[in-house]
C-alpha cells in the first residue's frame, strides 16, 4: 500500500469490538479495505465479505497428484521396468504399495497446499511487509479503510470509526 | 468470535494477563541475552553432543563391528533407540494436529515446543537408521533413484522401504507444520526487533506477514487442513514402524495388534517427553502462567490413558502367546518374564503399566515433583519396552546352540548419548531464538479461559457470543 495519506485507520484493542465495528461501518455505506489482527478471529472474513477460500479444492488437487506420482513410481518400477517375484506375489501387489502412496498423497498434499497458501497471499521469503501500525502482530485491531474509494468524506469515516469503539483513529 | 467457555473450567492463562504482557513474556527470552542457566545448560548439551558425535564417527570409520551385535542378535541398541525416538516425535502431532481437531484449547500453550521436540527426535532416530546402515554414505541406496546396476530399484513391497517413505514424510510435513505455525510469531518478533541482525532474520523468516484478514481465513483453512492430513500421517508412521517387525516371521515380533500398540506406546512416551521437558522450561523461561497446573494435569491424563492402553497390550499378547497354541510364541514370552532378561522384562511392566495408574488420584497428578519424576520413569519403561521386544525376540531363537546374550559397548552407549547430545543442543538453540509459545494462538483462545479479563472486554463479549 502507499503512503499517501490515503488510509484511514480505525486502532481497536477488542477482537470482539472490532468484529463488531466491521458491520456498524459497513451499515454506514463504508467500504473497508482490510482488517490487520495479531491472531486469527472467527467471522470476520465472512463479515467483511471475503470469498470463501478455494485452499481445500486446492489441498485436494495436490493430495490426487501424489496418489498418481506414487502410483505411477511404484508400478513403473515394480511391474514393468524391472519386475521381479517377491514372496510369490503378484508383480501388481497392490495392498503393499498402500504404505507408499498413502505417504505421498499426503507429501504432495501438505507442500502443494503451503506452497499455494504462500503465492495467493503473495508471502515469500524476505519480503518486505507493509505494516500500517506496528502494533497490529502484538495486541491492536485495525481497520484500514482506503478514502479515495469511499465517497465519504474523511471526516465522517473517521466518525463512523470513533462511534464503532476505535480507541485510536489514524491517518496513514 | 471468542466461544463461549464454562465458568467451571480451570483458567488456562492465570495472571491476569493482557494480549501485550503474552507478547512481552513470550518474546522477553528471545530478545534478551542469554541468560546463565541458558549458557550452562547449553555447554554442557554441546559437551555432550560433541563426545556422542566422535562415538558416532568411530561407529561410521570403522563399521557397526564395534557394537555389541553377535550373529544371533544382530538388532539391538540402534533399533530400539530408533523407534525410542520416533515414539517420543509422537507426541508433538498428536498435539498439534489431533487436538487441534478435537478444539483442545490447552494445546495452544504447549504445542510450539511439542512440535520442535517431534522434529528433533526424528533427527535422533534418523541418526541410528543412517548408523544401522553401516555404511551410511550408501544411504540414497534406499531411495528409487535411477542407478548403474541396471535399474534395480528398491522393494516397495517391503515394510523397511515404507519406513524410509513414512519417516522421510513425517520429518518434512511436520517441519512444514511448524514452521507455518511459527510466521505470523517471527512477524511479532520482526516488528519489536530493535537490532539489525534480528531485524534480517526474523524478517526473512515471517515471509512478509501482515496479519490481514485474508490471510488469517487463509491460514485457519491451511492449519486445519494440515492437521487433518498430520493425523492419520502419524498414525501411519508408527504402524509402519511396528510393521517393519509384525511382517517378520519372528516368535514375538509376528503380532497383530502391534501398530495400534506401537501407537498408543508413542503417544504415551512422547507426552512424557513433553512433560520433562515442558516442566524445566515453564521454571527456566518463567513460563507458569501459560503453562498452568491445568496443562500439567491434562497431559498426565493422556499418560495414564496411553499407558492403560499400552497395559493392556502387554496382557494381551501374553494371553495370546499361550491362547495361539503356537509353542515358539510361548516360548519367547514366558522367556521374556523369566529368561535372562527377567529384570528388563519387569522393568518395563513396572515403569508402563503401574507407575502411570498412580495418576489416578489428583493430588500425584498435580504435583510438579511427582509428575517431572514418573515421566522420566515412563520413558525409562518405554525404552525398555522396545529392548524387550527387539533383544529378547532374537536372543534365543529357534537352535539353543546358537542363543546368546547382548551386552553394549562403549559405541553402542556412546551413540546414544550423541542422540541425546543433538537432542537437547537443538532444543535449546530453539528455546533460545524462537518463541517457544505460540503467541497468536494463546492470544486467540484468551477469552474465557484466561484469569482476570479486563472489565469491558468481559461486557463486549457477552455482547456478541451467540
Amino acid at each position: 500500500m502507499s503512503s499517501t495519506n490515503n488510509y484511514i485507520l480505525g486502532v481497536y484493542d477488542d477482537e470482539d469490538e472490532v468484529l463488531h465495528a466491521v458491520s456498524e461501518v459497513k451499515s454506514k455505506g463504508i467500504k473497508i479495505e482490510e482488517v490487520y489482527t495479531p491472531f486469527p478471529i472467527h467471522g470476520l472474513d465472512t463479515a467483511l465479505g471475503h470469498p470463501r477460500t478455494r485452499l481445500p479444492i486446492a489441498a485436494f488437487m495436490f493430495g490426487c497428484l501424489g496418489l498418481v506420482c506414487a502410483q505411477a513410481l511404484i508400478n513403473y518400477t515394480m511391474v514393468f521396468d524391472w519386475p521381479m517375484i517377491i514372496g510369490g506375489k503378484d508383480f501388481f501387489a497392490l495392498p503393499d504399495w498402500i504404505p507408499i502412496t498413502f505417504e505421498g498423497t499426503v507429501l504432495f498434499t501438505a507442500f502443494g497446499l503451503v506452497t499455494t497458501f504462500c503465492i495467493s497471499n503473495d508471502l515469500y521469503p524476505g519480503k518486505k511487509p507493509e505494516i500500517l501500525d506496528i502494533r497490529i502482530t502484538d495486541d491492536r485491531f485495525v481497520m484500514a479503510i482506503n478514502v479515495d474509494k469511499n465517497k465519504k468524506s474523511a471526516a465522517d469515516i473517521k466518525k463512523a470509526l470513533k462511534d464503532s469503539g476505535a480507541v485510536e483513529v489514524n491517518v496513514k | 468470535m471468542s466461544h463461549v467457555v464454562s465458568p467451571i473450567r480451570e483458567k488456562l492463562v492465570t495472571g491476569g494477563k493482557s494480549y501485550h504482557d503474552v507478547t512481552h513474556d513470550i518474546c522477553k527470552q528471545v530478545e534478551g541475552e542469554p541468560t546463565k542457566e541458558w549458557k550452562w545448560a547449553f555447554g554442557i548439551s554441546c559437551i555432550i553432543f560433541a563426545y556422542g558425535a566422535y562415538c558416532l564417527f568411530y561407529t561410521w570409520w570403522q563399521g557397526i563391528g564395534v557394537w555389541g551385535l553377535n550373529k544371533t542378535v544382530g538388532w539391538a541398541w540402534d533399533i530400539t533407540n530408533f523407534v525410542w525416538w520416533v515414539g517420543i516425535g509422537h507426541a508433538g502431532t498428536l498435539i498439534s494436529a489431533v487436538l487441534l481437531l478435537f478444539r483442545q484449547k490447552w494445546r495452544t500453550s504447549i504445542n510450539r515446543s511439542a512440535e520442535a521436540m517431534t522434529i528433533f527426535a526424528v533427527l535422533c532416530a534418523a541418526s541410528f537408521i543412517l548408523a544401522h546402515m553401516g555404511r551410511p554414505w550408501l544411504a540414497h541406496w534406499a531411495l528409487p533413484l535411477p542407478n548403474t546396476f541396471g535399474s534395480l530399484w528398491v522393494n516397495f513391497n517391503s515394510p523397511l522401504v515404507w519406513d524410509v517413505f513414512a519417516i522421510s514424510t513425517y520429518l518434512s510435513v511436520s517441519l512444514l507444520f511448524w514452521y507455518m505455525g511459527l510466521v505470523p510469531d517471527l512477524a511479532t518478533i520482526r516488528d519489536r526487533a530493535t537490532t539489525k541482525a534480528s531485524k534480517f532474520w526474523y524478517g526473512l523468516f515471517s515471509l512478509g506477514w501482515t496479519g490481514s484478514a485474508k490471510t488469517w481465513a487463509r491460514y485457519e483453512y491451511m492449519s486445519l487442513i494440515l492437521a487433518g492430513i498430520s493425523t492419520p500421517l502419524v498414525l501411519s508412521v508408527h504402524t509402519i514402524v511396528s510393521m517393519d517387525f509384525a511382517t517378520s516371521v519372528i516368535p514375538g515380533w509376528h503380532t497383530t495388534i502391534f501398530p495400534p500398540y506401537f501407537v498408543a506406546g508413542a503417544i504415551f512416551s512422547g507426552f512424557a517427553m513433553v512433560q520433562t521437558l515442558l516442566l524445566i522450561t515453564r521454571v527456566v523461561f518463567k513460563l507458569e502462567d501459560y503453562i498452568t497446573i491445568e496443562h500439567i494435569e491434562m497431559m498426565n491424563i493422556v499418560i495414564t490413558i496411553t499407558g492403560s492402553i499400552v497395559g493392556i497390550a502387554y496382557l494381551t499378547e501374553f494371553f495370546i502367546a499361550w491362547y495361539s497354541g503356537v509353542e515358539y510364541e510361548s516360548y519367547a514370552f514366558i522367556n521374556r518374564a523369566t529368561g535372562p532378561y527377567w529384570w528388563a522384562y519387569w522393568m518395563m511392566m513396572t515403569c508402563n503399566v503401574i507407575s502411570p495408574q498412580l495418576f489416578w488420584a489428583k493430588s500425584i497428578r498435580t504435583n510438579l515433583m511427582v509428575s517431572f519424576f514418573l515421566s522420566i520413569v515412563v520413558n525409562v519403561g518405554m525404552w525398555f519396552e522396545r529392548f524387550v521386544i527387539i533383544v529378547t525376540s532374537l536372543h534365543r531363537d529357534y537352535i539353543p546352540s546358537s542363543w546368546a546374550m547382548f551386552s553394549p559397548t562403549r559405541y553402542d552407549i556412546g551413540d546414544y548419548i550423541f542422540s541425546f547430545g543433538l537432542f537437547f543442543t537443538l532444543f535449546f538453540l530453539f528455546a533460545k531464538f524462537l518463541p517457544v509459545v505460540n503467541m497468536a494462538e494463546v492470544k486467540a483462545v484468551m477469552k474465557g479461559v484466561s484469569t482476570n479479563y479486563p472489565a469491558k472486554k468481559a461486557k463486549a463479549s457477552t455482547k456478541t457470543d451467540e
